[in-house]
């Protein structure tokens, strides 16, 4: 299973195998990794699963599909690599997939 | 004080339809809800994105099913109390009393929490002065547009009320529109309007740039905007206006001394009721072994914390299952003509 390794605000980092096909967002709230609240469930209806997604996976990460951007002017904070992490769906050549978390998501 | 069976707090589909399975058993009760409009979720951030799970509806929108819940409990003449947020409950000789915002005061028997995943809120900036300004200086909505004539006004976000006040308040103000990426989410003929006035000399436009500095002592000096690239550039500017859409917060919901796991209230499946007596939770907001967020889920789970209220709010009454389809007295309920 793909390793995705999910780095707190303060530096704690948690490294979870997601099973293929969850979201990064789905993986952090199954082993209850602080930082992601995902209030609507995955649905891109919020953006309280905001993360922000290291350089060198930003632009390997398939693109951002038409609403995200949007929701994610309503992030916390957000910057160029910023993404929703219920619309990364895991895959195998996600191993090694690094994000970072916001100060906080609401 | 108003009195009633059953306080809803919440006007989402699920308090909605939590009204109609009242109106069919013959409670009476009033919807609470700190947004402006009916609807909920589904108005305030899908109102035009299909839904595909209701029963025995193949697709409709969250505007349709919205419309189609509140037409389907006009018979009960149900009171609405917008843009007013519940601040305190407390137990009185087995009611409870709530208080709200705008100080009225309800006296129920039956509170149904359907609050989703709580009140909207607006997303405000994240630098720490912006406190200071707040209401004086730094707003979140627009109440009186007069304040801003012949001053200078710096406004952030991308979405159609930065583009719609962008507008108006250039005809009298000196307007500069800032929005952290290239693409507005607005409706394009605001887009066109914005980019002609700025084409005509009418106002200011800085995209890729966000909020990064705020100067001043009782009033705003100037602001500080930082671009991607980490560019800095100085405004002078009166007034800030930030419209970053809405986020949900639990609110004074965490004092009332419910149970909570993490922003979600425990209740049993029998009638939705959680952990104080006459208080129930349905929809988003309540958890349960097996709990799946869906709209239906809240259809069903208000049929039976309607049922639950039923017995605190006619203690002498036996309450007896009918069905719509056969019962005289439900029609009446409803004004069906036979």
């Amino acid at each position: 299973m793909p390793k995705i390794k999910y780095i707190e605000h303060d530096g704690k980092q948690h490294t979870i195998e997601v099973a293929n096909g969850l979201s990064v967002m789905e993986g952090a709230i199954q082993n209850n990794v602080p930082g992601i609240d995902a209030d609507c469930g995955g649905s891109m209806a919020c953006a309280t699963c905001h993360v922000y997604v290291k350089e060198e996976w930003f632009n390997k990460l398939p693109s951002k599909i038409e609403g995200e951007d949007d929701m994610l002017d309503m992030a916390f904070e957000p910057k160029k690599n910023s993404r929703l992490s219920c619309q990364i769906t895991v895959s195998d050549d996600m191993d090694g997939l690094e994000v970072n978390l916001p100060k906080k998501q609401v | 004080m108003i009195n009633t069976d059953v306080v809803i707090i919440g006007a989402g589909p699920v308090g909605l339809f939590c009204a109609h399975q009242l109106g069919i058993i013959g409670l009476k009760c009033e919807i609470i809800d700190n947004l402006d409009k009916i609807g909920g979720q589904c108005i305030e951030l899908y109102p035009d994105k299909p839904i595909y799970d209701i029963p025995a509806i193949p697709e409709c929108s969250g505007e349709e099913l919205t419309n189609n819940l509140i037409e389907q409990i006009k018979p009960f003449n149900i009171k609405f109390h917008l843009n007013e947020r519940v601040e305190e409950i407390k137990n009185e000789n087995n009611k409870w009393v709530l208080k709200t915002s705008k100080s009225k005061e309800f006296n129920a028997p039956n509170i149904v929490i359907a609050g989703g995943v709580g009140s909207f809120e607006p997303r405000k900036f994240a630098i720490e002065e912006c406190k200071k300004f707040e209401d004086k200086s730094i707003f979140y909505s627009v109440k009186d547009k007069t304040i801003f004539k012949d001053k200078s006004v710096a406004i952030f976000g991308g979405g159609d009320s930065a583009l719609d006040w962008a507008i108006e308040l250039s005809k009298n103000s000196k307007v500069t529109l800032v929005h952290r990426r290239n693409e507005f989410r607005g409706s394009q003929s605001s887009v066109d309007t914005v980019k002609k006035l700025e084409k005509d000399g009418k106002l200011e436009i800085f995209t890729e740039y966000q909020l990064s500095a705020v100067k001043g002592n009782s009033s705003i000096e100037n602001i500080d905007i930082k671009h991607d690239d980490g560019k800095i550039k100085t405004l002078k500017t009166d007034y800030i206006l930030g419209f970053f859409g809405l986020i949900m917060q639990l609110g004074p919901i965490l004092n009332w001394g419910l149970n909570l796991d993490k922003k979600t209230i425990p209740v049993n499946t029998e009638n939705f009721e959680t952990n104080k007596k006459g208080i129930f939770a349905i929809g988003d907001i309540c958890t349960y072994p097996g709990k799946l967020k869906l709209i239906l889920s809240g259809f069903h789970e208000g049929a039976l914390a309607a049922r639950g209220c039923f017995k605190y709010a006619r203690p002498d009454e036996k309450y007896r299952f009918e069905f719509t389809t056969s019962s005289k007295k439900v029609k009446d309920r409803l004004g069906v003509k036979e």
